[in-house]
Protein backbone atom coordinates (compact mmCIF):
# COMPACT_ATOMS: atom_id res chain seq x y z
CA UNK A 1 0.00 0.00 0.00
CA UNK A 2 1.66 3.00 -1.22
CA UNK A 3 0.35 6.03 1.15
CA UNK A 4 1.75 8.87 -0.23
CA UNK A 5 0.29 7.69 -4.24
CA UNK A 6 -3.34 7.16 -1.86
CA UNK A 7 -3.08 10.57 -0.71
CA UNK A 8 -2.56 12.04 -4.23
CA UNK A 9 -4.90 10.07 -5.27
CA UNK A 10 -8.02 11.42 -2.30
CA UNK A 11 -6.26 15.00 -3.44
CA UNK A 12 -7.50 14.33 -7.62
CA UNK A 13 -10.88 13.45 -6.20
CA UNK A 14 -10.88 16.89 -4.70
CA UNK A 15 -8.67 19.67 -2.62
CA UNK A 16 -8.46 18.85 0.90
CA UNK A 17 -7.28 19.96 4.04
CA UNK A 18 -4.85 17.16 6.30
CA UNK A 19 -7.11 16.04 8.61
CA UNK A 20 -10.30 15.55 5.85
CA UNK A 21 -7.78 13.37 3.72
CA UNK A 22 -6.96 11.16 7.02
CA UNK A 23 -10.51 10.77 7.57
CA UNK A 24 -10.81 9.57 4.45
CA UNK A 25 -7.83 7.37 4.44
CA UNK A 26 -9.01 5.57 7.35
CA UNK A 27 -12.56 5.41 6.26
CA UNK A 28 -11.70 3.51 3.25
CA UNK A 29 -8.35 2.35 3.47
CA UNK A 30 -7.18 2.30 7.41
CA UNK A 31 -9.22 -0.60 8.56
CA UNK A 32 -8.24 -0.90 11.69
CA UNK A 33 -4.58 0.76 11.41
CA UNK A 34 -5.44 4.27 11.12
CA UNK A 35 -3.28 6.95 9.72
CA UNK A 36 -1.03 8.89 11.68
CA UNK A 37 -1.69 12.84 11.95
CA UNK A 38 2.10 13.21 12.02
CA UNK A 39 2.81 10.88 8.36
CA UNK A 40 -0.42 12.92 6.98
CA UNK A 41 1.27 16.36 7.22
CA UNK A 42 5.18 14.83 6.53
CA UNK A 43 3.42 13.27 3.44
CA UNK A 44 1.84 16.09 2.32
CA UNK A 45 5.29 18.25 2.49
CA UNK A 46 7.31 16.38 0.73
CA UNK A 47 3.92 15.84 -1.81
CA UNK A 48 4.27 19.48 -2.40
CA UNK A 49 8.59 19.74 -2.12
CA UNK A 50 8.15 17.03 -4.95
CA UNK A 51 5.50 19.23 -6.85
CA UNK A 52 2.77 16.68 -7.09
CA UNK A 53 0.80 18.98 -4.48
CA UNK A 54 0.52 22.41 -3.73
CA UNK A 55 -0.21 23.78 -0.43
CA UNK A 56 -2.95 26.89 -0.64
CA UNK A 57 -2.52 29.92 1.66
CA UNK A 58 -2.89 29.27 5.50
CA UNK A 59 -6.22 29.71 6.82
CA UNK A 60 -7.19 30.98 10.28
CA UNK A 61 -10.25 29.44 12.31
CA UNK A 62 -10.58 28.64 15.94
CA UNK A 63 -7.66 25.65 15.84
CA UNK A 64 -4.72 25.72 14.36
CA UNK A 65 -3.68 27.59 10.74
CA UNK A 66 -4.81 25.05 8.06
CA UNK A 67 -3.57 24.77 4.92
CA UNK A 68 -5.99 23.15 1.57
CA UNK A 69 -4.28 20.92 -0.45
CA UNK A 70 -4.54 20.66 -4.23
CA UNK A 71 -3.19 17.69 -6.99
CA UNK A 72 -0.88 19.12 -9.44
CA UNK A 73 -0.69 18.20 -13.22
CA UNK A 74 2.74 16.20 -11.95
CA UNK A 75 0.56 14.65 -9.11
CA UNK A 76 -2.03 13.48 -11.71
CA UNK A 77 0.45 12.62 -13.89
CA UNK A 78 1.86 9.80 -11.03
CA UNK A 79 -1.38 8.79 -9.61
CA UNK A 80 -2.26 7.79 -13.04
CA UNK A 81 1.04 5.78 -14.00
CA UNK A 82 0.65 3.68 -10.39
CA UNK A 83 -2.94 3.13 -10.85
CA UNK A 84 -1.69 1.65 -14.81
CA UNK A 85 1.02 -0.39 -13.62
CA UNK A 86 0.00 -4.18 -12.07
CA UNK A 87 0.80 -4.56 -8.50
CA UNK A 88 4.19 -7.50 -8.19
CA UNK A 89 2.47 -10.55 -8.02
CA UNK A 90 3.21 -12.72 -4.98
CA UNK A 91 4.39 -14.41 -3.05
CA UNK A 92 7.52 -15.22 -4.21
CA UNK A 93 8.34 -18.81 -4.92
CA UNK A 94 10.78 -19.42 -1.74
CA UNK A 95 7.95 -19.18 0.80
CA UNK A 96 8.41 -19.98 4.74
CA UNK A 97 5.72 -23.09 4.26
CA UNK A 98 7.93 -24.29 1.01
CA UNK A 99 11.27 -24.38 3.22
CA UNK A 100 9.69 -25.67 6.49
CA UNK A 101 8.53 -28.81 4.57
CA UNK A 102 11.87 -29.46 3.17
CA UNK A 103 14.09 -28.55 6.33
CA UNK A 104 11.45 -31.10 8.53
CA UNK A 105 12.06 -33.42 5.57
CA UNK A 106 15.80 -33.24 5.72
CA UNK A 107 16.14 -33.60 9.45
CA UNK A 108 13.86 -36.22 9.75
CA UNK A 109 10.93 -35.07 11.43
CA UNK A 110 7.09 -34.93 11.06
CA UNK A 111 6.78 -32.66 8.12
CA UNK A 112 2.67 -33.95 7.59
CA UNK A 113 1.97 -32.66 11.58
CA UNK A 114 3.84 -29.34 10.29
CA UNK A 115 0.89 -29.27 7.66
CA UNK A 116 -1.14 -30.19 9.92
CA UNK A 117 -0.52 -27.75 12.34
CA UNK A 118 -0.70 -24.97 9.40
CA UNK A 119 -3.62 -25.59 8.00
CA UNK A 120 -5.34 -25.58 11.37
CA UNK A 121 -3.85 -22.34 11.85
CA UNK A 122 -5.15 -20.82 8.31
CA UNK A 123 -8.58 -22.58 8.71
CA UNK A 124 -8.51 -20.36 11.70
CA UNK A 125 -7.66 -17.24 10.42
CA UNK A 126 -10.26 -18.20 7.27
CA UNK A 127 -12.84 -18.77 9.96
CA UNK A 128 -12.15 -14.99 11.62
CA UNK A 129 -11.93 -13.48 8.36
CA UNK A 130 -15.82 -14.91 7.13
CA UNK A 131 -16.89 -13.66 10.75
CA UNK A 132 -15.40 -10.43 9.98
CA UNK A 133 -17.85 -10.92 6.14
CA UNK A 134 -20.54 -11.64 8.19
CA UNK A 135 -20.56 -8.69 10.55
CA UNK A 136 -19.24 -6.22 7.92
CA UNK A 137 -20.37 -4.13 4.87
CA UNK A 138 -19.02 -4.19 1.43
CA UNK A 139 -15.52 -2.76 1.77
CA UNK A 140 -15.23 -5.11 4.99
CA UNK A 141 -16.21 -8.25 2.68
CA UNK A 142 -14.21 -7.36 0.02
CA UNK A 143 -11.02 -6.97 2.37
CA UNK A 144 -12.11 -10.17 3.88
CA UNK A 145 -12.75 -11.84 0.51
CA UNK A 146 -8.82 -10.80 -0.59
CA UNK A 147 -7.58 -12.35 2.44
CA UNK A 148 -9.56 -15.67 1.86
CA UNK A 149 -8.68 -16.31 -1.44
CA UNK A 150 -5.02 -15.71 -0.71
CA UNK A 151 -5.19 -18.25 2.53
CA UNK A 152 -7.20 -20.39 0.52
CA UNK A 153 -4.29 -20.92 -2.24
CA UNK A 154 -1.89 -21.56 0.80
CA UNK A 155 -4.36 -24.34 2.08
CA UNK A 156 -4.50 -26.14 -1.49
CA UNK A 157 -0.65 -26.35 -1.76
CA UNK A 158 -0.50 -27.85 1.79
CA UNK A 159 -3.09 -30.34 0.63
CA UNK A 160 -1.07 -30.96 -2.61
CA UNK A 161 2.27 -30.97 -0.58
CA UNK A 162 0.54 -33.35 1.75
CA UNK A 163 -0.13 -36.02 -0.70
CA UNK A 164 3.36 -36.03 -2.23
CA UNK A 165 5.47 -35.79 0.96
CA UNK A 166 6.95 -39.34 0.14
CA UNK A 167 8.12 -38.32 -3.25
CA UNK A 168 9.57 -34.96 -1.85
CA UNK A 169 10.87 -36.97 0.89
CA UNK A 170 13.16 -39.10 -1.68
CA UNK A 171 14.29 -36.72 -3.85
CA UNK A 172 15.24 -34.33 -0.44
CA UNK A 173 17.00 -37.52 0.56
CA UNK A 174 18.75 -38.61 -2.73
CA UNK B 1 -23.61 -34.44 22.03
CA UNK B 2 -26.66 -34.80 19.72
CA UNK B 3 -24.98 -36.72 17.23
CA UNK B 4 -21.64 -39.02 16.93
CA UNK B 5 -20.09 -41.82 14.96
CA UNK B 6 -17.78 -44.22 16.58
CA UNK B 7 -15.02 -46.23 14.85
CA UNK B 8 -17.84 -46.57 12.55
CA UNK B 9 -16.42 -49.18 9.68
CA UNK B 10 -17.86 -49.23 6.22
CA UNK B 11 -16.97 -51.37 3.07
CA UNK B 12 -18.38 -51.55 -0.55
CA UNK B 13 -17.35 -54.82 -1.42
CA UNK B 14 -13.97 -55.47 -0.80
CA UNK B 15 -13.11 -51.72 -1.06
CA UNK B 16 -12.98 -49.89 2.57
CA UNK B 17 -14.67 -46.41 2.64
CA UNK B 18 -14.80 -45.94 6.81
CA UNK B 19 -11.76 -47.90 8.53
CA UNK B 20 -13.11 -46.58 11.85
CA UNK B 21 -14.04 -42.91 11.98
CA UNK B 22 -15.29 -41.04 15.00
CA UNK B 23 -17.13 -37.98 15.02
CA UNK B 24 -19.26 -35.86 17.11
CA UNK B 25 -21.09 -32.98 17.00
CA UNK B 26 -22.87 -30.80 19.79
CA UNK B 27 -25.76 -29.27 19.47
CA UNK B 28 -26.44 -26.30 17.71
CA UNK B 29 -22.76 -26.93 16.07
CA UNK B 30 -21.89 -26.18 12.70
CA UNK B 31 -19.03 -28.43 12.16
CA UNK B 32 -17.33 -29.33 8.31
CA UNK B 33 -15.91 -32.39 7.37
CA UNK B 34 -12.86 -31.67 4.79
CA UNK B 35 -10.79 -34.72 2.56
CA UNK B 36 -9.80 -35.16 -0.15
CA UNK B 37 -12.07 -37.03 -3.01
CA UNK B 38 -12.91 -40.73 -1.71
CA UNK B 39 -11.95 -40.46 1.70
CA UNK B 40 -14.98 -40.80 2.87
CA UNK B 41 -16.72 -37.62 3.74
CA UNK B 42 -20.02 -38.95 2.22
CA UNK B 43 -20.35 -42.41 3.82
CA UNK B 44 -19.74 -40.62 6.96
CA UNK B 45 -22.34 -38.55 6.31
CA UNK B 46 -24.68 -41.04 5.25
CA UNK B 47 -23.67 -43.43 7.75
CA UNK B 48 -24.12 -40.22 10.48
CA UNK B 49 -27.47 -40.11 8.79
CA UNK B 50 -28.76 -42.90 8.65
CA UNK B 51 -28.74 -43.66 5.19
CA UNK B 52 -26.43 -46.37 5.30
CA UNK B 53 -25.80 -49.43 8.36
CA UNK B 54 -21.95 -49.48 9.13
CA UNK B 55 -20.17 -53.16 9.26
CA UNK B 56 -19.06 -52.01 12.29
CA UNK B 57 -19.17 -49.31 15.30
CA UNK B 58 -21.90 -46.74 16.69
CA UNK B 59 -24.03 -44.28 15.56
CA UNK B 60 -25.87 -42.04 18.55
CA UNK B 61 -28.77 -39.61 17.98
CA UNK B 62 -29.80 -37.62 20.82
CA UNK B 63 -28.49 -40.60 23.41
CA UNK B 64 -30.02 -43.34 21.04
CA UNK B 65 -28.61 -45.84 18.82
CA UNK B 66 -29.16 -45.34 15.43
CA UNK B 67 -27.52 -47.69 13.84
CA UNK B 68 -29.71 -50.41 15.30
CA UNK B 69 -32.84 -49.39 14.57
CA UNK B 70 -35.15 -50.92 11.84
CA UNK B 71 -35.32 -49.05 8.56
CA UNK B 72 -38.61 -47.55 8.79
CA UNK B 73 -37.54 -46.18 11.77
CA UNK B 74 -34.42 -44.41 10.86
CA UNK B 75 -36.48 -43.49 7.53
CA UNK B 76 -39.06 -41.66 10.73
CA UNK B 77 -35.58 -40.00 11.99
CA UNK B 78 -34.38 -38.88 8.83
CA UNK B 79 -38.00 -37.27 7.79
CA UNK B 80 -38.55 -35.65 11.13
CA UNK B 81 -35.56 -34.96 12.97
CA UNK B 82 -33.05 -34.31 10.08
CA UNK B 83 -32.76 -31.96 7.07
CA UNK B 84 -30.54 -32.80 3.97
CA UNK B 85 -29.36 -30.23 1.26
CA UNK B 86 -27.32 -31.58 -1.80
CA UNK B 87 -25.16 -30.27 -4.02
CA UNK B 88 -27.73 -29.75 -6.79
CA UNK B 89 -30.83 -28.95 -4.77
CA UNK B 90 -32.74 -32.22 -6.20
CA UNK B 91 -36.01 -30.31 -5.59
CA UNK B 92 -39.24 -32.32 -7.47
CA UNK B 93 -39.59 -31.05 -10.64
CA UNK B 94 -42.77 -31.39 -11.05
CA UNK B 95 -44.25 -28.98 -7.67
CA UNK B 96 -43.47 -25.95 -7.17
CA UNK B 97 -41.02 -23.97 -5.07
CA UNK B 98 -43.07 -23.51 -2.46
CA UNK B 99 -45.30 -27.63 -2.43
CA UNK B 100 -41.00 -28.18 -2.35
CA UNK B 101 -40.62 -26.84 0.30
CA UNK B 102 -43.79 -28.02 1.56
CA UNK B 103 -43.09 -31.10 1.23
CA UNK B 104 -41.44 -32.72 4.38
CA UNK B 105 -44.25 -30.91 6.40
CA UNK B 106 -46.83 -32.84 4.17
CA UNK B 107 -44.94 -36.07 4.46
CA UNK B 108 -44.64 -36.07 7.88
CA UNK B 109 -49.01 -35.74 8.40
CA UNK B 110 -48.80 -31.87 9.09
CA UNK B 111 -51.96 -30.24 6.95
CA UNK B 112 -51.99 -28.96 3.40
CA UNK B 113 -52.23 -25.37 4.69
CA UNK B 114 -50.37 -25.44 7.26
CA UNK B 115 -47.22 -26.94 5.46
CA UNK B 116 -47.77 -24.21 2.56
CA UNK B 117 -47.85 -21.41 5.59
CA UNK B 118 -45.02 -23.14 6.41
CA UNK B 119 -42.92 -22.64 3.32
CA UNK B 120 -43.88 -19.33 2.41
CA UNK B 121 -42.77 -18.19 5.71
CA UNK B 122 -38.96 -19.53 4.59
CA UNK B 123 -39.47 -17.63 1.05
CA UNK B 124 -39.28 -14.45 2.90
CA UNK B 125 -36.67 -15.15 4.93
CA UNK B 126 -33.90 -16.62 2.18
CA UNK B 127 -34.68 -13.57 -0.11
CA UNK B 128 -36.84 -15.89 -2.50
CA UNK B 129 -39.69 -13.56 -2.17
CA UNK B 130 -42.10 -13.77 -5.34
CA UNK B 131 -40.58 -17.02 -6.25
CA UNK B 132 -42.82 -19.41 -4.82
CA UNK B 133 -44.32 -20.53 -7.58
CA UNK B 134 -41.70 -21.34 -10.12
CA UNK B 135 -40.55 -24.66 -10.69
CA UNK B 136 -36.86 -25.53 -10.31
CA UNK B 137 -36.46 -24.90 -14.32
CA UNK B 138 -37.44 -21.49 -13.58
CA UNK B 139 -35.14 -20.84 -10.97
CA UNK B 140 -31.22 -19.82 -11.15
CA UNK B 141 -28.91 -22.55 -9.77
CA UNK B 142 -28.78 -20.02 -6.28
CA UNK B 143 -32.38 -19.43 -6.09
CA UNK B 144 -32.89 -23.50 -6.36
CA UNK B 145 -30.24 -24.43 -3.72
CA UNK B 146 -32.14 -21.66 -1.90
CA UNK B 147 -35.30 -23.49 -2.38
CA UNK B 148 -33.33 -26.41 -1.42
CA UNK B 149 -32.16 -25.08 1.77
CA UNK B 150 -35.39 -24.02 3.03
CA UNK B 151 -36.80 -27.62 2.24
CA UNK B 152 -33.91 -28.93 4.10
CA UNK B 153 -35.05 -26.72 7.78
CA UNK B 154 -38.42 -26.16 7.26
CA UNK B 155 -39.02 -29.08 9.35
CA UNK B 156 -36.98 -27.25 11.92
CA UNK B 157 -34.54 -30.61 11.74
CA UNK B 158 -32.13 -31.26 14.48
CA UNK B 159 -29.12 -31.82 12.40
CA UNK B 160 -29.37 -30.81 8.86
CA UNK B 161 -26.76 -32.80 6.78
CA UNK B 162 -25.24 -30.42 3.64
CA UNK B 163 -23.21 -32.56 0.98
CA UNK B 164 -21.60 -29.91 -0.49
CA UNK B 165 -24.16 -27.84 -0.80
CA UNK B 166 -22.50 -25.13 -2.69
CA UNK B 167 -21.02 -26.91 -5.26
CA UNK B 168 -22.93 -26.16 -8.21
CA UNK B 169 -22.84 -22.37 -7.28
CA UNK B 170 -20.05 -19.53 -8.32
CA UNK B 171 -19.21 -17.98 -5.87
CA UNK B 172 -21.15 -15.19 -4.68
CA UNK B 173 -24.25 -17.32 -4.64
CA UNK B 174 -22.46 -19.86 -2.83
CA UNK B 175 -21.50 -17.49 -0.30
CA UNK B 176 -25.32 -16.20 0.05
CA UNK B 177 -25.99 -20.11 0.59
CA UNK B 178 -23.22 -20.38 3.18
CA UNK B 179 -24.62 -17.09 4.50
CA UNK B 180 -27.94 -18.27 5.15
CA UNK B 181 -27.86 -22.00 5.80
CA UNK B 182 -25.28 -21.00 8.95
CA UNK B 183 -27.56 -17.70 9.70
CA UNK B 184 -30.58 -20.07 10.07
CA UNK B 185 -29.39 -23.21 11.63
CA UNK B 186 -27.68 -20.97 14.63
CA UNK B 187 -30.97 -18.85 14.41
CA UNK B 188 -32.83 -22.68 15.24
CA UNK B 189 -30.25 -24.31 17.12
CA UNK B 190 -29.76 -26.53 14.35
CA UNK B 191 -26.80 -28.87 14.35
CA UNK B 192 -25.09 -28.41 11.01
CA UNK B 193 -22.91 -31.47 9.12
CA UNK B 194 -21.28 -29.87 6.22
CA UNK B 195 -19.13 -31.77 3.75
CA UNK B 196 -17.36 -29.28 1.97
CA UNK B 197 -13.49 -29.64 -0.62
CA UNK B 198 -14.27 -25.89 -0.12
CA UNK B 199 -12.03 -24.21 2.37
CA UNK B 200 -13.84 -21.18 1.82
CA UNK B 201 -17.12 -22.49 2.50
CA UNK B 202 -15.90 -24.29 5.23
CA UNK B 203 -14.65 -21.57 7.11
CA UNK B 204 -18.74 -20.95 8.00
CA UNK B 205 -18.36 -23.37 10.51
CA UNK B 206 -17.64 -23.74 14.03
CA UNK B 207 -15.10 -26.28 13.42
CA UNK B 208 -13.60 -28.86 10.66
CA UNK B 209 -12.64 -32.26 10.52
CA UNK B 210 -10.23 -33.75 8.19
CA UNK B 211 -11.10 -37.22 6.64
CA UNK B 212 -8.02 -39.23 5.42
CA UNK B 213 -8.31 -42.59 4.14
CA UNK B 214 -11.89 -43.25 5.89
CA UNK B 215 -10.21 -42.23 9.52
CA UNK B 216 -10.58 -38.82 10.85
CA UNK B 217 -7.21 -36.98 10.75
CA UNK B 218 -7.35 -34.54 12.94
CA UNK B 219 -9.40 -31.90 14.82
CA UNK B 220 -9.24 -27.97 14.17
CA UNK B 221 -11.23 -24.91 15.34
CA UNK B 222 -12.77 -23.24 18.46
CA UNK B 223 -14.26 -25.61 21.17
CA UNK B 224 -18.16 -26.49 20.39
CA UNK B 225 -20.18 -23.74 21.58
CA UNK B 226 -23.13 -25.50 23.79
CA UNK B 227 -26.10 -24.90 21.72
CA UNK B 228 -30.23 -24.15 22.73
CA UNK B 229 -31.34 -27.58 24.48
CA UNK B 230 -33.44 -29.45 22.06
Amino acid sequence: MSVPLTLLGLLEREPSHGYDLKRDYDTWFGRGKPLPYGQVYATLSRLARDGKAIAGPAEHGEGPDRKRYAITEAGIAAVEQWLSEPAPPEPHLQTVLFSKVVLALMLGRPADHYLDTQRAAHLQRMRELTRLKEGGDLMDTLLADHGLYHLEADLRWIDHTAARLGMLAQVVHQ
Amino acid sequence: MIIEARNVVKSFGQTPALRGASIAAGAGEIVAVMGPSGSGKSTLLHCLAGILTPDAGEVWFAGQRLDTLREVQRSELRRDRFGFVFQSGQLVPELTAEENVALPLLLSGTRRAAAVAEARAWFGRLGLDGLGNRRSGELSGGQAQRVALARGLVTGPQVLFADEPTGSLDSVSGEMVMSLMTGAAREQGTTVILITHDARVAAYADREIIVRDGTVGSLTGATPAPGPAR
